[in-house]
């Protein structure tokens, strides 16, 4: 049943002040809608619990993507055709990059946002893999003041989230630390355009004399959160990239995850999917290193 | 003490719709897309899906695609709405209107206005794009009868035709 607008507040306060003060005076009585790609669909479903909204749509402060000698600040704000189209992060933060193109077409992506993405807290989303692989830091804010958290652990549970009523994501924090990693990420879908993750990878590696010395592997739609292969990166670092290794990657991969069956896959071909794509991510990893 | 009841109940927009200002009084949350289907007439922009998955209510907001049916009308207040409506000047179709004439781009006709702007903005980031180019542009679109062939040949005539 389709939701009646006359039901729903819908307030545009005009700056970040105005907008935390607001939640801070009632808290939990407002959503805040970005770019509508989520919320208006839950809206239009008649699925929307919330009966207060409020727009943080064209922000000036969520706004923009600063480039800072050690780190670059994306603004929560920042839509998906403005991550696609900035140089540095095409440059040093390709999985990023890769996972706005594949995240809805032109329109969503002109409307859809990085902030949006995290607290909408899909654990099918392809950008957030790519987030945990870069140990982002989300910078939240509140009447309160601001605090810089990472991202990983900032999902608790299916949709939780380390975030009080009254606060916001302001810019998401990334290192530029990564010149020197293989950058891999793949999605595994139903096709190419337009369909949302079976499972997804977002992995980072670095090899030396072929002994794999860093690695940073996320996985997307193989538990309640958004995944780091903690567990995997550890068994890894120190190792060549061997037939052994790789089974043994593929099996550790298998105890970190928790797939379920639902509308788009079965847990049965995520858990084969995702043993698969961590083990092609260290195959390319080893061929690197032969042509580096 | 803030006031909370403020935006309770219609309010006016004011929006610029195909170069022409237009202001309305409805609710905040009513669909950019209700709005210019219903209250100013412009039923050129169809629903489909309504969940943002199908682009037939695709419109230009400051020269950028969006889906109508996601935007509430409040975020579209003080924009530039461009519609299928504003691209014919007087009985003289755009170069792109056209091309999808010729070419058979449009059957049923439902999917035709988004597929059109979704184009308009591409040929506006690319004039000359490649077909994966077209591809990419027109992915959040949906068409159940052409097959796309000649949607894409559309758009690569349009191109073709265009100065530069």
């Amino acid at each position: 049943m389709r939701s009646d607008p006359a039901d729903f507040e819908l307030i545009a306060p005009g700056t970040l002040q105005a907008v935390v003060s607001r939640l801070a005076d009632e808290p939990g009585q407002w959503l805040p809608i970005a770019g509508g790609t989520d919320v208006m669909v839950q809206y239009a479903a008649g699925k929307l619990s919330a009966r207060k909204l409020i727009s943080i749509w064209n922000l000036t402060e969520l706004q923009g993507i600063e480039v800072l000698p050690g780190e670059i600040r994306i603004g929560a704000g920042c839509t998906y055709t403005e991550l696609r189209e900035h140089d540095v992060i095409a440059r040093e933060f390709p999985l990023l990059t890769s996972a706005a193109r594949w995240t809805g077409g032109i329109a969503n992506q002109n409307r859809g946002t990085l902030g949006g993405n995290i607290v909408n807290a899909s654990p099918a989303a392809d950008s957030l893999p790519a987030l945990l692989a870069y140990e982002a830091e989300l910078l939240v804010v509140s009447v309160r003041g601001e605090r810089r958290i990472p991202y990983l652990g900032f999902h608790t549970g299916y949709k939780k989230m380390d975030l009080a009523p009254d606060e916001l994501i302001r810019a998401i924090s990334l290192g530029r630390t990564f010149s020197g990693y293989l950058h891999h990420a793949r999605k595994v879908g139903a096709r190419e355009a337009q369909a949302i993750s079976k499972v997804c990878i977002a992995a980072l590696g670095s090899l030396r004399d072929s002994v794999i010395e860093d690695v940073r592997i996320a996985l997307g739609s193989v538990a309640p959160v958004p995944l780091r292969l903690t567990a995997v990166e550890q068994m890894l670092k120190g190792k060549t990239v061997e037939p052994e290794l790789l089974r043994l990657a593929r099996k550790t991969a298998a105890a970190a995850i928790q797939p379920i069956d639902d509308i788009r896959s079965t847990a049965k071909y995520r858990a084969a999917v995702a043993g698969n794509l961590v083990a092609e991510f260290l195959e390319h990893l080893r061929d690197s290193g032969n042509t580096a | 003490m803030t006031n909370t009841s403020e935006n309770r109940g219609k309010c006016e927009f004011a929006l610029t719709v195909n170069g022409k200002a237009e202001t309305v009084r409805v609710y905040p949350m009513e669909r950019l897309l209700d709005v210019l289907r219903q209250e100013l007439g412009l039923t050129g922009t169809k629903e489909g899906c309504g969940e943002g998955e199908c682009g037939s209510c695709s419109v230009l907001m400051n020269g950028k695609l969006i889906n109508s049916c996601l935007v509430p009308v409040l975020q579209a207040t003080g924009t530039n709405l461009t519609t299928i409506e504003g691209l014919a000047e007087g009985p003289q179709l755009s170069a792109l209107q056209a091309a999808f004439l010729e070419c058979g781009g449009a059957q049923c006709g439902i999917c035709t206005p988004g597929m059109i702007l979704a184009s308009c903005h591409l040929l506006d980031k690319k004039p000359k794009p490649t077909l994966d180019d077209i591809r990419e542009g027109l992915s959040g679109n949906l068409c159940r009868c052409t097959g796309y062939m000649q949607i894409f040949d559309a758009v690569m005539e349009a191109a073709r035709r265009s100065p530069a």
